[in-house]
């Protein structure tokens, strides 16, 4: 077959958000892709800056319907930072169990995607029903299944009973027999080791130049993990260890998950057995001093980034957020060139894309009514332009 | 020579069209509540497939721009006739009353054509989808179809007849083909699934990669029509396996009257497509989907090779038969 340009998306099977890929083949073998993101601005973050910080974490917990906590973590702990709250230790306790349940489903949802794509359906069922069981103790805790809106700026919303937290300690051993269950898979299932190995190579190099994040740049041996490099809630005085793997293919970023899948269950366990007493949140002032702060939040898919500048009142000033899928893109887009057309999915599954959180910018041009998206050379010309302008005046 | 209206009812009635639909419906229902089971999940309920049937039955037909669509309508009819006529010379409750020296050779080329069908289908959709997966199709069939053969054609060989239902006779004096050739049977097992597009061989519908391939632009009544054949092929492939490796309908020993004889028979032809079904079945629910170049290397490096090696003992055992 000649070159072929095989558009996958916006609506496409494989994808469960909008993405558009123009994958140019010759056969079968992929000559170079072509990425177009940002189908999906919702305004997210202009929204955060009209809303006060009461009002803004619920609105962030929509960023992504998988990391909520994530996200709402991360800006509460950057804007706790600058009005100098130190929230209680019950507070961080709770975040961190909420925090790493979270990952444990999103891992969990992970490993039957990508086993979807490859079509084994089987481990795809089992997995989202072992998910059940991590959903099921964070509703228990906050009385919803996807947005638990537990954190509030100063501490957490609800408290956990001694009775919640028998019921989640009950419910780890039956987690960590499946975790157990697909660590031997993943040693022995043929067709599961035929379609990961040596799929998607990224070098440890490569990583780093790429600037992954998360499970794809642990997964080619770099050991960058927010939670272990600059330590947040209690992460540094709970035992676990940061996961990485050498084989830097699919078939690694699986290890690094299902190893993480581990050390969250571990970290829970920990968090659980020790919760201390005490209060739950502390008040909080409504305005926040002028400040700018960076809050690095290892979220499931990698680090995920607020950027918040505050002005002395009770909204932010500025809030920009990078998830970890926009930093792991173009890794994505390096990994694909010269791979199989049959590997695309599970390659692209392989940086567990939340598409909707990615979409940033869509450009409004006022002087001739025009939106949509621009190129990064164009948007260079037109600050330099600006620049130039303020230059001459 | 056999009464007309009793072949009447034989192709139209029972074994023949009738009971077909019927079976393969069941048989679909049966491998989609196996898997489900498997994956812990409910499954369909009992009519679910012929529901399924009668709906898109009653759908909307869709010509994508462009398509010839004479060809459009006479595919799927075609790929149903062709499989269903294979199984008229498939025996059910007896020896075939159609059967005739070669009849196992017309079926499997019977048996191939809805895959050249699907890859015209493909082909003539205009969609890029449809037409990669048009061409993995056809390339899939150039991997399997060898090896199927080679394994299908040893019990005729040990046999020496090319007659199904001879060759069900001949097991009944000897043993099973199973056992005699057990590697012709698992080559002939892993050939079928890769026939019927199941996973692990699901190469040319891949989901995730090419939507449906062939079958993206089918609607209405061409894809029940398709749904339906590829139904009946599994009953088909099934039941051919279940004849030449299993023994088919018959016991080793005569049972009268000839009625009681035929209703044994016709539970053991239940019985064995029906475990042919579960091994199928349970291959789909362990593995997922591998590539058509990891194909091509595992057919023609492994699946071929053991197919030959059969035939080569094959060919010694009945060297050493005829001397001895």
């Amino acid at each position: 077959m000649a070159e072929v340009v095989i558009p996958i998306g916006p609506q496409h099977p494989a994808l469960k958000e909008p993405v558009n890929f123009r994958v140019i083949a010759d056969g079968e073998k992929i000559i170079r892709l072509e990425l177009n993101l940002s189908y999906t601005h919702r305004g997210i973050e202009k929204g955060a800056e009209s809303r006060d910080f009461i009002r803004v974490l619920p609105l962030l917990e929509r960023v992504c319907g998988i990391c909520s906590h994530s996200h709402a973590t991360a800006f509460a702990k950057g804007i706790e930072e600058i009005m100098q709250v130190k929230i209680p230790p019950r507070a961080q306790y709770i975040r961190t169990i909420i925090a790493e349940l979270e990952r444990m489903h999103s891992h969990l949802l992970w490993l039957g995607v990508a086993a979807h794509e490859i079509g084994f359906n089987t481990l795809f069922m089992w997995t989202w029903r072992d998910r059940e069981a991590v959903q099921d103790t964070l509703e228990e805790m906050s009385g919803n299944r996807v947005h638990y809106n537990m954190n509030e700026v100063g501490g957490v919303r609800c408290d956990l009973s001694p009775s919640q937290v028998q019921t989640a300690l009950a419910r780890l051993p039956l987690l960590e027999e499946r975790i157990h269950k697909y660590v031997a898979m993943l040693e022995e299932e043929e067709t599961m080791l035929l379609r990961f190995r040596g799929i998607g190579n990224m070098t440890r190099h490569e990583a780093l130049a790429y600037g992954a994040v998360g499970p794809t740049a642990r997964a080619s041996g770099v050991a960058c993990d927010a939670r272990h490099e600059d330590p947040y809630l209690v992460y540094a005085e709970v035992p676990w260890e940061v996961v990485t793997d050498t084989n830097g293919d699919v078939y690694g970023r699986t290890c690094v998950r299902i190893g993480e899948l581990r050390e969250s269950a571990k970290i829970v366990r920990y968090c659980l057995e020790h919760l201390p007493e005490g209060d739950i949140r502390v008040p909080a002032p409504k305005a926040a001093p002028t400040g700018e702060i960076l809050s690095r939040y290892e979220a499931p898919r990698g680090e995920l980034v607020h950027f918040i500048r505050t002005n002395g009142t009770d909204k932010a000033e500025r809030l920009d957020i990078r998830t970890p899928t926009l930093a792991n893109w173009t890794s994505v887009a390096m990994c694909l060139t010269g791979q199989n057309l049959a590997d695309i999915p599970v390659i692209v599954a392989a940086i567990d894309p939340c598409l909707s959180c990615t979409s940033r910018i869509t450009v409004l041009d006022n002087n001739d009514n025009t939106s949509g998206m621009i190129t990064f050379d164009e948007l260079r010309k037109r600050s330099r332009a600006r620049w130039q302008e303020q230059e001459r005046s | 020579m056999i009464d007309p209206v009793l072949l009447l009812i034989y192709v139209f009635v029972f074994p023949g069209f009738l009971f077909l639909f019927v079976y393969a419906l069941t048989c679909e229902f049966l491998d989609r509540r196996i898997a489900a089971r498997m994956q812990h999940r409910v499954g369909p309920p009992f009519f679910q497939p012929f529901a399924d049937v009668v709906k898109m039955m009653g759908k909307e037909v869709i010509d994508p721009d462009g398509v010839d669509r004479r060809i459009f309508d006479a595919a799927p009819v075609l790929a149903l006739a062709a499989v269903m006529t294979s199984f008229l010379y498939i025996p059910v409750v007896g020896a075939s009353p159609l059967a005739f020296q070669g009849d196992l050779v017309l079926v499997l080329y019977l048996l191939a054509i809805p895959t050249i069908l699907l890859f015209v289908l493909g082909w003539l959709s205009r969609n890029i989808f449809s037409a990669v997966g048009g061409v993995r199709a056809v390339t899939q069939m150039f991997i399997y179809e060898v090896p199927f053969f080679l394994a299908l054609l040893m019990p005729a060989l040990a046999a020496g007849t090319w007659s199904i239902s001879a060759i069900v006779v001949w097991q009944q004096h000897n043993w099973w083909c199973m056992f005699l050739q057990p590697i012709g049977f698992v080559v002939a097992l892993i050939c079928l699934q890769a026939k019927l597009e199941r996973t692990p061989f699901d190469i040319p519908e891949a989901e995730t990669e090419i939507v449906a391939g062939p079958w993206t632009e089918l609607t209405g009544r061409r894809l029940a029509l398709m749904h339906l054949a590829r139904d009946v092929s599994l009953v088909c492939g099934s039941a051919l396996i279940a004849a030449l490796f299993l023994g088919g309908p018959m016991v080793p020993w005569t049972i009268s009257p000839a009625w009681l004889g035929g209703i044994v028979g016709f539970i053991l032809f239940l019985v064995k497509t029906l475990v042919v079904l579960l091994i199928l079945s349970s291959i789909k629910v362990a593995t997922g989907r591998i590539r058509i170049d990891q194909l091509n290397a595992i057919g023609w490096k492994y699946i071929t090779s053991a197919a030959l090696v059969q035939v080569a003992i094959v060919l010694v055992a009945n060297f050493w038969w005829v001397s001895a």
